[in-house]
């Protein structure tokens, strides 16, 4: 049994939160001791280039941490390593995400040139000079697939948020656990699917049944957020509306919806950033086509088909022609989230 | 002016009306149509696999080759995807394996580390990364990342190559199952992190500030409260990114050389992927063949179906504790 005994002595208070010494020099502790250790890794380990100097770093961190504190005792040095390397972890998870952004912006931008984005491949070829030819087709191409593909699964999308949230119906768990399940569809199995229903039924490939593979992928997205956005109507709205003898189909439509109106816009548009990009599915139902075509029967290009078709040909123009459309993707699915953010802090501020 | 006449009461019902029964009717319906989706893949990649099934039985899981020596002669093909399934499982759990760990650190940072303007800032970031298009991550893992993995892996193989995973026949190390793992560890990762940093953010914060007030510091706070507390949540943010990481397509398939043979050494140049098989076969496969892809897709979808019926079970139950 453990038992208290009162003593004279008051403990002096702890401020563990408090920095010791002075920033600046344990910054340069830092830089020399990373560079001691990337120096020891790159000529003693083998390891070379960029990864010796970056795990110097990741030893010294914690050293450094470690050395800094280890005065105070093992609970205040505990928690300065934890603190380094949750930075450290945070930041090699950022270097490929700047790496991404900033090559793709680089190698992307050497494709463009004055007509890029309004001529097609009609009449170049992949390997062609870099002056000739664009992706006016992959665009168009994308747009009327993205256009059909949210004509589809919006509507179903929010009704399904509806059916979950205004109805709250018998199914509306199965409902939920559905529209998640079918988030987990991986891109190729809906292209397979699509393929062996609509083309091997109509024997070509056609941009609705790229469409078509588009919505099963967006319709879960769409409906997950519209229910996180048709949860945050107040209760109050509905029971004045339905104190005033509307409808349940009157309170949703004149009421719910609208008051959400703008949130709706973001779960559409984050719907279609999240297929704008689908290339696995658009391979095996759309296909890909070198001229500008509007035709909804017939093969078309896509923005994520026309970057792979260029990769697959191991030509360098083709792969410079493939970094530039990543950058006109990259670039949609930036704007497309820009809008979307824009939107729902509208949305919240309205509140 | 004023008029006696006292407006009847208006009847309450508590039934809903035939414009209400339509209305619930139709978006319950409507609602379906998921349920009516899935059961329709399911149906369909069946039927359209269903002669490779019987034809090869158990053998199309357990064997690995694929080849059709005739186009037009079904009688000369062998269909397997058991190095496809191996090479998959394999990618995919050295993206769990590596972005798992990164994924709870950088919610934690998100959470609890970084100044607060950052904070919104940072989940933002997340999301739009989460949304950047597979095709992108495959470019870049294929001319920036592959010559650092492949140096990184002759490195490995120089001191390390006594460990059984690190061994090669023939040291070439380009698209090795390591490149593809990692590169789905960087594609999965803000999936993973936003999924913890969610339930990171719901720990209950009387506890964390207890911990300081009885003189405990930040990591004791989330070492004791936060990170118990998120277990769950985390392993079910880790399933959903399993999930991904198995479904993956054109990301696997500029990265991965496919060698129609189970192989277990990561940095060789030869792996298997299920995904990525399929679109590779689709372009020149025959009639007999495509039924063998239906039958590859139906595996795949079935796979992931459990994972992420895994996933979600168990992301519902953290938020239900909460």
């Amino acid at each position: 049994m453990t038992t208290f005994e009162y003593t004279d002595v008051v403990p002096q208070p702890r401020r563990p939160w408090d920095h010791s010494g002075s920033t600046a020099l344990r910054v340069v502790v830092l830089v020399a001791l990373s560079g001691v250790f990337g120096f020891l890794a790159t000529t003693f380990t083998g390891l070379s280039g960029f990864l010796g100097w970056y795990v110097g770093l990741v030893f010294a961190v914690p050293a450094i941490a470690f050395i800094g504190s280890a005065r105070h005792g093992w609970n205040v040095s505990s928690d300065r390593i934890a603190a380094s390397l949750v930075s450290v972890a945070f930041a090699s998870v950022a270097i490929p995400w700047v790496s991404i952004f900033w090559t793709v912006v680089q190698k992307g931008s050497k494709a463009f040139h004055a007509n890029y984005l309004t001529s097609d491949m009609r009449v170049t070829a992949f390997s062609d000079d870099l002056d000739l030819g664009g992706l006016r087709h992959a665009i168009i191409g994308t747009l009327i697939m993205v256009l059909i593909a949210s004509l589809i699964a919006v509507p179903l999308g929010i009704l399904a948020a509806v059916y979950i949230v205004e109805i709250k119906g018998r199914y509306a768990k199965l409902v939920r656990f559905l529209t998640q399940a079918m988030s987990g569809v991986p891109s190729i199995v809906a292209g397979l699917f699509v393929y062996s229903t609509v083309i091997i039924f109509f024997g070509s490939f056609s941009a609705i049944a790229g469409a078509l593979s588009l919505v099963i992928l967006m319709l879960p997205t769409v409906a997950r957020t519209s229910e996180e956005v048709l949860k945050i109507v107040p209760e109050d709205l509905r029971s004045a509306s339905y104190a005033l003898g509307a409808s349940q189909a009157r309170t949703t439509f004149r009421v719910v919806l609208p008051t959400v109106a703008s949130g709706l816009v973001t779960a559409t548009v984050l719907g279609i950033a999240r297929v704008v990009g689908e290339t696995a599915p658009l391979l095996l139902t759309a296909s890909y086509f070198v001229g500008t075509s509007t035709s909804v029967t017939e093969p078309i290009a896509s923005l994520p088909v026309y970057v792979f078709t260029g990769l697959t040909l191991g030509d360098a123009n083709a792969t410079t022609r493939s970094w530039g459309g990543s950058l006109v993707l990259l670039l949609v699915v930036l704007v497309l989230f820009l809008f979307a953010r824009f939107v729902s802090t509208r949305l919240t501020r309205k509140r | 002016m004023q008029t006696d006449s006292v407006p009847e009461p208006r009847v309450v019902q508590n039934y809903f009306t035939r414009v209400d029964k339509i209305f619930r009717g139709s978006v319950a319906s409507a609602a379906l149509f998921s349920l009516v989706v899935l059961i329709l893949i399911a149906a369909f990649l069946f039927y359209r696999g269903f002669e490779i099934f019987s034809d090869f039985g158990l053998g199309f899981i357990t064997n690995s080759k694929w080849e059709m020596l005739n186009p037009e002669d079904s009688s000369t093909a062998t269909f397997g995807i058991a190095a496809m399934l191996v090479g998959s499982i394999i990618t995919a759990a050295i993206a769990i394996i590596v972005a798992v760990p990164f994924a709870m650190a950088s919610a934690l940072f998100i959470e609890y580390y970084a100044p607060r303007f950052l904070r919104t800032a940072l989940t933002a970031l997340l999301d739009l990364v989460a949304a950047i298009p597979s095709v992108i991550y495959g470019i870049w893992g294929y001319v920036i990342l592959l010559p650092l993995v492949e140096d990184w892996s002759g490195t490995l193989n120089k001191y390390l190559d006594w460990f059984p995973l690190f061994a090669v026949r023939v040291p070439i190390f380009g698209r090795s199952p390591l490149l593809a793992g990692l590169l789905l560890a960087i594609m999965i990762l803000p999936i993973v992190t936003s999924v913890a940093r969610e339930v990171y953010s719901q720990a209950p914060r009387d506890l964390v500030d207890a911990t300081y007030a009885l003189g405990g510091t930040k990591w004791g706070g989330i070492k004791t409260v936060v990170l118990p507390f998120g277990k769950s949540g985390l392993v079910g943010g880790a399933m959903l990114g399993l999930g991904r990481a198995l479904g993956e397509t054109v990301a696997v398939y500029l990265v991965l050389n496919l060698v129609f043979e189970v192989n277990l050494k990561i940095l060789a140049s030869a792996g298997g992927n299920v995904a990525s098989m399929i679109a590779t076969k689709f372009g020149e496969a025959s009639e007999y063949e495509l039924k063998g892809l239906m039958a590859a897709g139906l595996v795949l979808f079935l796979v992931t179906l459990a994972v992420n019926f895994l996933a979600s079970v168990i992301v519902n139950k953290s938020r239900k504790i909460v």
